[in-house]
């Protein structure tokens, strides 16, 4: 059953490949989205049997990444229908095949227990990402193509000499190298230090720079501002929750190896403040809309890693905060979309009064606005709320004290940009576009708004049992 | 067989000399793939002989040899350009940077807690010697297919080290490895033609619209 989780999206990514109509071959997106997700669904709730020695095997962990994953692709798939629709001036075809082989390389991510092949995994959401940025096919787009590709490229295979050393430790210590979560998780205390440390810093560096934490982060602005808003809501809810899974693996050795912990936290807490700080920084005047989009991305990554490198109680927080930070971006970068495409512009010298041009997507837009900044009802508030009641009860005051000072500064920044988004009056010497909300647009990010709202104000009891069964996996057994 | 492996990592450093020192495109591509072939040899002198071997030797040795080199060289065909000229830093002195970094390889890599059978090898030192020069080409060259190559090295260079570790790589690993590189440079090669048609030079240095005011 677990294999059907990529071999699905594969053999639709085939079956999309040799569909030669535009219009119909986006209808695959969601014939196989929804689908995978009322199977991850099923994978999710029914208890997975451990085999010794296996590769493939879906823990609590991988449970959330998928769930995460899976729910915003199946949204991100209906959207595709309506949103193609507006774009049969170009071949969708690679943008199909690549949006369908990236969902089966992230299932394939959130299933690995080899940590070989959870970076096959990775790297492969990266190369099939790269053309899908590429599909407004101007100057600005190819470039942020290009410094997304080589950025991530070189940065993944740093991670790769990472685990080279991490493989290694375990060589020096017993002869037969192994990368085998559970083999590593029983060794870790054996193994070398000055090769653990090597190794960690180098995942953190490679995996980081996917991830985008700051100074690391430096190809996200570029590439989520020229991607359609379809492939940014993927990019930041999608690539980012796989790479923190990565993270999370490492994360767990680091754990195992008792030694490591310390150093790995403090590192990821110091990366964690630096990303929200730039954010803070950027954010502030930004003028295009969908890069202020990917420096919220860059602060969320930095909750989390900030929030992973408390542990303890901000544990839960961070689980939660993954699923809930993966679907308001798909919230906000979809309905931003929209709005790109309506006003044929995405500065806010172009798009004005969105509410009155585009009620719906210009009120989604700024729903998920209030959402992502931390603000109740939405789930948002509730997982960062429990990060940040977490970082005090561990009397780190200083953290604490930052972190709320970003995330005031970031709200401040990012309101001087939306609120004149989508308030006021349109400008009247617009362009007329063919664009108009309709229910294909409209209805996904609608529908998972409400997703967040029930996350937030009434979260199902399934759902935070798998959170506290992921928490406990990377807390400190005494 | 292993000090015959040793030999040809010499040869992988003095190469990783000769893409520093040369400007024209085709013969760097040709030297990456030489570097690429030997590689590829090298697992077939440390082990002993079996299927598996014999296929991931033989599709290393195609894939970095045959088909990233015809990419590359396409590339290089499509957005004419033979040579890297003005790069950030001049050639003798990445030359004179990369002897640098190759003796502080060797001198970095007696002090590492090696297993007592990889002391005397070279495969530590070529490995760091090789993934230093990759960074060097990446970060000096401004001709988009000059920065494939250094990520080519660089890859090479992390290859090396994992030839110590063959049992925690599974074939299939390896293999996922091997065609997501593939199908990288096939995709970096596609973007590098674009970049050419869209701003008529491979220049990366004219890549810089997207920045904040």
């Amino acid at each position: 059953m677990t294999y059907l989780l990529v071999l699905l999206p594969l053999l639709g990514a085939l079956i999309a490949w040799l569909i030669p109509d535009n219009r119909l071959r986006p209808l695959m997106l969601p014939v196989i989205a929804l689908p995978h997700l009322a199977l991850s669904l099923y994978l999710i709730v029914t208890p997975s049997i451990k085999v010794p020695g296996s590769w493939l095997w879906l823990d609590p962990l991988g449970k959330i990444t998928l769930l995460a994953i899976s729910a915003l692709f199946a949204v991100c798939g209906v959207y595709a229908v309506g949103y193609l629709a507006y774009r049969q001036e170009r071949s969708n075809r690679v943008l199909c095949l690549g949006l369908l082989v990236c969902l089966a390389a992230m299932s394939l991510v959130t299933l690995c227990q080899h940590l070989g092949l959870l970076w096959v995994a990775v790297e492969t959401t990266t190369v099939s990402m790269a053309p899908l940025i590429y599909f407004n096919r101007n100057a600005r787009s190819i470039e942020a193509t290009w410094k997304y590709l080589l950025i991530c490229s070189v940065g993944i295979a740093l991670a790769l000499l990472g685990l080279l050393f991490l493989a290694y430790a375990t060589h020096v210590a017993h002869q037969d190298a192994t990368l085998l979560l559970p083999d590593l998780l029983e060794d870790a205390k054996l193994l070398n230090r000055g090769w653990l440390h090597a190794a960690f810093i180098f995942l953190l560096v490679g995996y980081g720079s996917k991830l985008g934490l700051a100074p690391l982060h430096t190809w996200k602005p570029d590439a989520y501002g020229e991607a359609p808003g379809l492939v940014g809501a993927l990019l930041a809810g999608g690539l980012v929750n796989c790479a923190f899974l990565a993270i999370l693996r490492v994360y767990q050795i680091s754990l195992a190896s008792v030694t490591e912990l310390l150093f790995f936290q403090q590192v990821l807490v110091g990366l964690g403040l630096l990303s929200m700080a730039v954010a803070a920084i950027f954010m502030a005047r930004q003028h295009d809309f969908k890069r202020m989009l990917a420096y919220s991305s860059v602060e969320h990554v930095g909750i989390l890693a900030i929030g992973l490198g408390i542990g303890k109680g901000a544990l839960f927080g961070v689980l939660f905060h993954l699923i809930n930070n993966g679907l308001t971006k798909g919230v906000l970068f979809l309905s931003s979309g929209n709005i790109h495409r309506s006003y044929g512009g995405k500065t806010t010298e172009i798009v004005q009064g969105a509410l009155t041009r585009l009620p719906w997507s210009g009120g989604l837009f700024l729903a998920g606005f209030i959402a992502i900044t931390g603000s109740p009802p939405f789930s948002p508030f509730v997982s960062e709320f429990s990060i940040i009641s977490s970082i005090f009860t561990e009397r780190q005051y200083l953290v604490g004290g930052l972190f709320l000072l970003f995330l005031a500064v970031i709200f401040i920044g990012m309101a001087l940009t939306v609120l004149p988004m989508v308030m006021g009056t349109p400008r009247t010497d617009l362009e007329v576009t063919d664009y108009r909300d309709q229910l294909l647009t409209v209805g996904p990010p609608l529908v998972m708004l409400l997703v967040i709202v029930w996350l937030g104000v009434w979260p199902p009891d399934v759902l935070l049992q798998l959170l506290k069964d992921g928490a406990a996996m990377l807390e400190v057994r005494s | 067989m292993v000090a015959l492996a040793d030999q040809l990592l010499v040869l992988v450093m003095l190469i990783n000399f000769i893409m520093l020192g040369s400007s024209r495109m085709a013969f760097v591509i040709r030297a990456v793939a030489a570097q690429g072939v030997i590689l590829g040899i090298i697992p077939g002198l440390l082990h002993p002989f079996s299927g598996h071997l014999l296929i991931i030797t033989a599709s290393i040795i195609l894939a970095k040899g045959v088909v990233i080199p015809y990419l590359l060289n396409d590339a290089v065909r499509k957005a004419q350009i033979r040579r890297e000229v003005e790069p950030f830093i001049g050639y003798v002195p990445t030359l004179l940077l990369g002897a640098v970094f190759t003796a502080i390889a060797f001198v970095f890599a007696q002090k590492l807690p090696l297993a007592p059978e990889h002391r005397d090898l070279l495969f530590v030192p070529a490995s760091i010697a090789t993934l230093m020069t990759g960074f060097l080409i990446l970060t000096t060259r401004k001709k988009a297919i000059s920065q494939v190559i250094g990520y080519l090295v660089l890859e090479n260079g992390i290859f090396i080290f994992g030839l110590l570790l063959t049992e925690a790589m599974p074939f299939m690993v390896e293999a996922g490895a091997l065609l997501d590189l593939l199908v990288g440079i096939f995709v970096m090669g596609i973007v590098i033609n674009h970049i050419s048609r869209e701003f008529s030079t491979v220049d990366t240095s004219q890549l810089q619209t997207l920045r904040e005011e």
